[in-house]
């Protein structure tokens, strides 16, 4: 059952996507100002949102595991992690590719990609600190908190760096609300296929967490006996 | 009532029951001795007791609240492997800290009392740092006692203890039982254990594989229990 | 209530007691923050405006290096002879305990960090006294939010391996927010600028960052404490 939803889901992420890149390849034409390469947007900004989405299934499943004791949580949380991380990353690449072209610069402390790093420093944060915790019940009880105050974080940290930033120069970013109707359906459009493939790598490293922990309650057991 | 009331406890480390289905119970002035090897489950399950840590599953009561209650922890006394004492801190201080958590009404009183009790009156003012093991573990046994709990839950109280201290520590449960309090100990050395104990109860892999009082047969020959109801 | 605090406080004192006894966490915390301003002076021309201009990103970064010392041992110092599992058990709650020890952590850390305002003031030709009012309120404003999360974090690693390493790691990201408003204060108060303009609404933002941070700290400590 599981297998077979995740066959499906990929099936559908991948035709998708190829009919999405058609699109925007050969369909849709360079935007006026920057040419070819705006066409990272339609994978940099639905990549930030999986992003998030993760991160905020990540303390809904922290909060979870922390009222029912259950670990199943801990997984969810564990695999949404990741998968945010993942595309955080993604997230962060393209737009250092972006702005490399376009400004000139591989990095800039832009508001917007500053945030994304101080949220990816956090969460990869809870990663190491789950490394370093032996005992599985232990160690979900300890990474949910650091997951809650990670997420907690993430606005306080996004309105002090954006205060932060307006209070210096920086590089133009091209108009936000301006943008024509066909590349606003696309990113969406394009958010499918991503989001699709998030969830088919979360349930994938949930399986993974699972199994993870039934091969240390073995170990346990032999250790007993 | 049941002083103590552990109603099909299971506590989990991952998917590894630690403790598995636990039911038991004491009564008020009895004295129960968990028996079982290192691995068993008797520290984790008196710790469950002691409010340092929750049960997977199942119910536990003491004093017929939830361990975890303040007013519970109050009329708990622990006593576990470490002693417990800040070493920067001398014996005074160490107790009136205590006296003072518990909110004790006269803090410093007390703590006297119990240095004298626990014969370290002349050394009060020392750092613990420069105690002697001995003194240390009376020390320990004294910021058990100090709140005059009526459950006291000991894990392994024997093993780190010198003559001295054994003797206190006997004299003062053997007052503690005459008193009527509760108390719950964790051993491997059997005969200290046996000579106190009015019920046992063995634990083998995390379940309680025997639980009854405590028979004569038990101190006549000590490796009785384990023969019987121990692992195959 | 009363009690709540009766029971922090007296936490708060035995920790200040045994911290001045043995001086392991202030001296290690002062020697850094003093190393700390003397390899910044080599970094920068200290005669320079330029240094007075970016004072606030130097102080607080030393308050942050300085401070994860102290935070490292507050929770490590209960390690030895299972003290911790002695206040756990006792009849305080964990808010409690974790507050107590966060006022103790704020007291050292505020020593620190007068004495390196003033070996700062020294070095770098600075006269920082001007809004002094102002600039403790940041202060302390400050020191606590980096107290509060560090606190925390602090019983939240205290049986890991590698607690020294995981606790600024963990940290640090987290107080941005909270850094970069005490930074972007004391620069100006330094300077003897008044607190006007700008500079309320990282004021805001310091307290909120305080507000949020100690009631989740509160809320999640006894999760934190007991297994």
């Amino acid at each position: 059952m599981r297998q077979k939803l995740m066959i499906v889901l990929c099936g559908l992420a991948a035709a998708l996507l190829a009919r999405n890149l058609f699109v925007m390849l050969l369909r849709l034409p360079d935007e006026a100002a920057q040419g070819p390469i705006f066409r990272i947007i339609f994978f940099h900004v639905p990549a930030a949102w999986t992003a998030f989405l993760g991160f905020f299934a990540a303390m809904v499943a922290s909060i979870l595991c922390l009222v029912r004791k259950d670990l199943r949580y801990d997984a969810v949380a564990v695999a949404v992690t990741e998968v945010g991380l993942a595309f955080a990353a993604a997230n962060l690449v393209t737009g250092m590719i972006w702005g490399r072209i376009i400004w000139g610069i591989w990095w800039t402390w832009d508001a917007r990609l500053t945030s994304m790093l101080v949220c990816w420093l956090l969460y990869a944060g809870y990663l190491m600190l789950r490394h370093a915790v032996e005992e599985p019940t232990q160690r979900a009880r300890i990474a949910a908190v650091m997951s809650i105050f990670a997420f907690v974080d993430v606005p306080i940290v996004f309105f002090s760096i954006k205060w932060w930033r307006t209070q210096h120069p920086q590089p133009v970013v091209w108009g936000g609300g301006s943008m024509d109707p066909a590349y606003w359906n696309m990113l969406f459009l394009n958010w499918a296929p991503l989001l699709a493939l998030g969830i088919v790598l979360a349930m994938i490293r949930m399986r993974q967490e699972q199994q993870q922990r039934e091969i240390d309650a073995l170990r346990r057991w032999a250790h007993a006996l | 009532m049941s002083a103590i009331h552990a109603d099909g406890v299971w506590k989990f480390y991952g998917d590894f029951p630690a403790l598995r289905d636990i039911s038991l119970q004491a009564e008020p002035g009895a004295c129960l001795a968990l028996l079982g090897r290192n691995g068993a489950g008797k520290t984790t399950l008196l710790r469950i007791l002691a409010g340092l840590a929750r049960a997977g599953r199942g119910r536990v009561s003491v004093l017929g609240r939830e361990p975890r209650e303040r007013a519970t922890r109050r009329r708990v006394g622990v006593l576990g492997h470490g002693i417990a004492l800040y070493d920067e801190l001398s014996a005074l201080e160490n107790l009136m800290l205590f006296g003072r958590l518990y909110e004790l009404p006269e803090p410093r009183k007390r703590a006297l009392e119990w240095l004298e009790r626990t014969g370290l009156g002349p050394v009060r003012e020392g750092l613990v740092r420069e105690f002697s093991r001995g003194m240390r573990q009376r020390l320990a046994v004294a910021r058990a006692f100090l709140h005059e709990p009526e459950v006291l839950l000991l894990d392994e109280p024997f093993t780190a203890l010198d003559d001295r201290a054994i003797a206190v520590l006997q004299g003062l449960l053997r007052d503690g039982r005459a008193a009527g309090r509760t108390i719950v100990i964790s051993t491997h050395q059997l005969r200290e254990a046996l000579e106190l104990a009015s019920h046992v109860a063995l634990l083998v892999r995390g379940k309680v594989a025997y639980r009854g009082e405590r028979t004569q047969q038990m101190l006549d020959d000590t490796g009785w229990l384990y023969r019987n109801y121990g692992e195959a | 209530m009363a009690s709540f605090f009766r029971s922090s406080l007296t936490i708060a004192a035995k920790d200040l007691r045994a911290e001045l006894r043995t001086k392991e966490a202030i001296n290690a915390s002062l020697a850094f923050a003093l190393v700390i301003l003397l390899l910044f002076s080599f970094a920068f021309d200290p005669t320079a405006d330029q240094t007075r201009e970016i004072s606030g990103g130097l102080l607080w970064l030393v308050f942050a290096f300085a401070g994860a010392l102290v935070l490292n041992r507050s929770f490590a110092r209960e390690l030895p002879n299972d003290c911790l599992d002695a206040l756990i058990a006792a009849p305080v709650s964990g808010a409690a305990l974790f507050f107590g020890k966060a006022l103790a952590n704020m007291v050292l850390l505020m020593a620190v960090e007068l004495v390196s305002l003033a070996v700062f003031g020294v070095f770098y030709n600075v006269a920082w006294t001007r809004q002094f009012w102002p600039l403790l309120l940041v202060l302390v404003l400050g020191t606590w939010g980096l107290t509060v999360v560090g606190t925390v974090f602090s019983a939240l690693t205290v049986n890991l391996r590698l607690r020294e390493l995981m606790l600024p790691m963990l940290v640090y990201p987290i107080m941005i927010p909270a850094l970069m408003a005490a930074i972007q204060l004391t620069s100006p108060l330094v300077l003897g600028q008044p607190l006007a303009g700008d500079m309320i609404v990282w004021l805001r933002l310091l307290v909120a960052f305080d507000a949020i941070f100690t009631a989740l700290a509160l809320a999640l400590v006894e999760t934190v404490l007991v297994g």
